[in-house]
């Protein structure tokens, strides 16, 4: 399947791929619509493995929207459609026969505000290790120390792995959240305005461990945070009116933009 | 000016009263009943046998019929309640169907009792005979599923409702499928309101009579299968009061019906209670 | 893929008990029309609506009294029950302090969980001995002595009229509760009193929902059997139509099928299950009354 295709890469078939380079998530004249509104025009963008691409634009520009279509997350409301396509590790994953509960495995979001289930600490993590058939125990504890770890939260509450984990403060709710997505070890990871609900310290925080998971992981971050897409980010796409218009490494985007329209937005003219 | 504020007055002061007096009459009622049927109420009344119709001896046949009929009841109709509300919430938008479904449902709750044991006389013991064993706990059950059905589906989908669509998401965004959020995540979520359903069925079956005098049969005998036919308390306070006229019995079963219903009644505000702290 | 077959069996069999309740109410409704509608064929639909003898034992099946004895009782019902349970709505929305509603509230919940033949118990000895004394004290004089038994649609309608309170608060609350807040400030800010403000703005601006809590009140007094088959006297008889008829004992619809099911024959049976298709009449045209206000209230 597409994700072993991913892995074994052979430099032949990166040297296949159109810019010599090779890229992850290629969404091509992807448009989306509510019903009769359309939220995203002709969307076309490649995302990089191991690299963090923050979108940024003011609100409703089709940001969040297109997120939400690299997890096909959009399946769940009602009236949406799409034409064009996304493809993951090369396949498009708007095709017939896809298997969208194996797609999301592959493709982890964290959303914006944190939404940890009413369960013990321990249970959220093992939850979607559970569900994908990993039974036993001991196999389990490794997996939920591990992703607390990767998540930096494991010091913080490795002693209470089984109370709530509604008693957690704002930031260790989202890390944690985060700790349940790497559980089930995607390869990409899509965060939608991961520190909006958070305060100041806590955004450091995940900022930081959204740093270090650049290692391992391919990272998608919609901010209107444009300090923090600064910040963190290597490649910035500016979305505005369900278009992007312009795209570009994240210093250049921040210091010398092509468009007249990304530099108004970063310069606080609008949005 | 004077007027106005005199019938305001007399007005808030009439419906005060009317406050109190609804406090007043459940008091007196359950008053009435306890002080008249407690001095019944005996370790041998609970655990032997009627004696003489009823009219002397204890009411164990009617706590056996009751508990049988509840489980039974209970164990068909909690399935089929839920997974109609889950049907109902989880898996489908408004549609024709959908409105049907809720339309039956309305109408079921709408529907007299006695209506039901017109029903599941004709239906569960004189036409399914051969399957039910005629007037017995299982055709009694039956047409119970029937009657509280409309109570857990309801219940079930205002806890459903209450679950935050983020855990859905949540869920689904690690790669569950559908049925696998709602048996792992949405079902434990909603349980303590779906308790509450349940429980609040429970106290219908409990109560209920006039379904179970056509399809229950009233023996007095203890009932060995769910083919026997039995009496629960409610059906034994109604045949000692009218048929045997031995109302020591009768207001000491509505004793005993009264502090069962006391029990069910705070058990269900106390789950309904732990739903509503988990969503604050 | 394993899942994905789970995932499609379980919405078929979440499917089938979804539609449980659809296949309920057609084999309720084909059941008791089946069984019943004989009777009306062999008689006349007149002869058994509006024959005022009921007499099973000798083949007359005029179900009449019945008819008016449920009308009689369910009037007597909402004449008591509306005013008082819109009253304790009123009062637990706009008067009443915490302390006092929170003991209310249960008190009402509790009143909608105690069995009828717990509130037919307690009608046949608290109500009816203060019935009878009344019937054989001051007004021995105006009553025949089959209406000094204390068994009659007034013991029948005061009981009904209880339990049916739990409905028509409840309903009425929630209405009274989703009025806008603007509409009592508005009227409060024009220097209207709090009274006028509840009677002239919230009770009218809640009124289909009121209505609806009626209805609901109708319907659940219509269809009650056990309490009042042991307070009104069961006699099928048509009661006077003056005011001595409140003492009247009389029958109602479900009265008549609980009391005669036990020991009927084949066509006194179906006789019984006509007594259901009436019943089954009066509720549907209340059910379609309450979604036609729904809807009307929903168009506005």
């Amino acid at each position: 399947m597409a994700i072993t295709e991913v892995k074994q890469t052979s430099p032949s078939q990166a040297a296949a791929s159109s810019a010599g380079q090779q890229f992850q998530i290629e969404a091509k004249t992807l448009d989306l619509f509510y019903g009769d509104f359309q939220a995203l025009h002709g969307i076309n963008l490649d995302i990089s493995q191991k690299q963090i691409t923050a979108l940024i634009g003011p609100s409703g520009c089709g940001k969040s929207t297109f997120l939400r279509t690299l997890n096909r997350m959009n399946d769940l409301v009602k009236g949406v459609s799409i034409k064009g396509e996304v493809r993951i590790g090369g396949e498009n994953i708007y095709d017939k026969n896809v298997n969208v509960v194996e797609l999301r495995k592959k493709v982890g979001m964290v959303f914006q505000k944190p939404n940890p289930f009413p369960m013990s600490i321990f249970d959220n993590i093992a939850y979607g290790p559970r569900a994908h058939g990993i039974k036993k125990k001991s196999q389990l504890t490794e997996i939920v120390e591990r992703s607390l770890r990767q998540a930096a939260l494991w010091e913080e509450v490795k002693d209470r792995l089984h109370s709530s984990a509604l008693g957690l403060s704002g930031g260790q709710q989202q890390r944690l959240c985060i700790a349940r997505v790497l559980a089930v070890e995607p390869e990409i990871v899509l965060m939608d305005e991961p520190t909006s609900a958070l305060d100041p310290l806590a955004t450091l925080k995940v900022e930081e461990l959204v740093n270090e998971l650049k290692q391992s992981y391919t990272i998608v971050i919609v901010t209107h945070n444009m300090q923090q897409a600064a910040r963190i980010s290597d490649i910035t796409s500016f979305f505005l009116n369900g278009k992007i218009v312009e795209t570009d490494v994240t210093s250049k985007i921040f210091t010398n933009p092509t468009h007249k329209q990304t530099e108004d937005y970063i310069t606080g003219k609008f949005g | 000016m004077n007027n106005v504020a005199r019938n305001q007055k007399i007005a808030f002061t009439c419906l005060s009263v009317l406050g109190l007096l609804t406090v007043c009459i459940l008091i007196y009622i359950i008053g009435y009943i306890v002080s008249q049927g407690l001095h019944m109420i005996s370790w041998e009344f609970l655990t032997t046998k009627p004696r003489k119709m009823g009219s002397e001896g204890g009411i164990y046949p009617a706590i056996v019929g009751t508990v049988y009929l509840v489980l039974t009841t209970m164990i068909i109709a909690t399935p089929i309640g839920v997974g109609a509300a889950i049907y109902l919430n989880e898996y489908t938008s408004r549609g024709k169907i959908t409105s049907m479904i809720r339309f039956a449902t309305e109408a079921l709750a709408g529907i007299p009792s006695i209506v039901f044991g017109l029903f599941g006389f004709a239906f569960f013991v004189i036409l399914l005979k051969p399957v039910t064993g005629g007037w017995s706990i299982l055709s009694a059950s039956l047409t119970g599923v029937t009657m509280v059905l409309p109570t857990i589906v309801r219940t079930a989908e205002e806890a459903l409702k209450a679950v935050p669509d983020s855990l859905r998401e949540g869920s689904l965004a690690l790669g569950t499928t559908k049925w696998q959020t709602i048996k792992g995540l949405i079902l434990p979520t909603a349980m303590p309101g779906i308790i509450t359903g349940i429980i609040l069925s429970i106290g219908r079956v409990v109560g209920e009579t006039a379904a179970f005098l056509l399809t229950l049969g009233g023996t007095i005998l203890i009932p060995q299968s769910l083919f026997d036919g039995s009496r629960t308390l409610s059906l034994h306070l109604y045949m000692v009061a009218m048929e045997t006229g031995a109302m020591d019995v009768a207001f000491g079963t509505a004793a005993v019906l009264i502090v069962l219903i006391l029990v069910i009644n705070i058990t269900a505000s106390w789950f309904f209670r732990r739903l509503v702290k988990r969503f604050s | 893929m394993n899942r994905i077959l789970e995932e499609k069996i379980v919405k078929v069999f979440l499917f089938i008990t979804a539609i449980t309740a659809v296949f309920s109410v057609l084999l309720i409704g084909v059941f008791v029309f089946m069984e019943g509608m004989p009777i009306f064929l062999k008689y006349g639909i007149t002869d058994v609506l509006f024959g005022p003898v009921w007499n099973p034992s000798s083949g007359v099946y005029g179900i009449w009294p019945m008819i008016v004895g449920t009308i009689y009782v369910t009037l007597i019902a909402i004449l008591i029950g509306a005013p008082m349970g819109l009253g304790v709505a009123v009062y637990l929305v706009e008067i009443a302090n915490k302390r006092i509603a929170k003991l209310i509230v249960p008190a009402v919940e509790l009143l909608a969980g105690i069995p009828s033949v717990v509130y037919g118990l307690f009608g046949m000895f608290a109500v009816r001995s203060i019935i009878a004394e009344l019937e054989r004290g001051p007004l021995a004089d105006y009553l025949p002595s089959n209406y000094q038994t204390g068994y009659s649609v007034l013991t029948a309608g005061i009981i009904l009229a209880i339990m049916i309170l739990p409905t028509i608060i409840n309903i009425s609350l929630d209405a009274l509760k989703a009025v806008p807040r603007e509409y009592k400030e508005g009227s409060l800010a024009l220097g209207v009193s709090h009274w006028q403000t509840i009677y002239k703005v919230l009770v009218p601006a809640a009124k289909s929902g009121i209505i609806t809590a009626i209805i609901l009140g109708v319907g659940r007094a219509l269809g009650e059997t056990m309490a009042v088959i042991m307070v009104i006297g069961n006699t099928p008889l048509v009661p006077v139509l003056d005011w001595t008829g409140l003492f009247a004992p009389a029958r109602s619809l479900t009265a008549n099928i609980a009391l005669e099911m036990g020991y009927a024959g084949p066509e006194h049976q179906q006789a019984l299950f006509a007594t259901g298709i009436v019943l089954f009449v009066f509720i549907i045209v209340l059910n379609s009354l309450t979604t036609l206000l729904v809807r009307r209230k929903g168009r506005k």
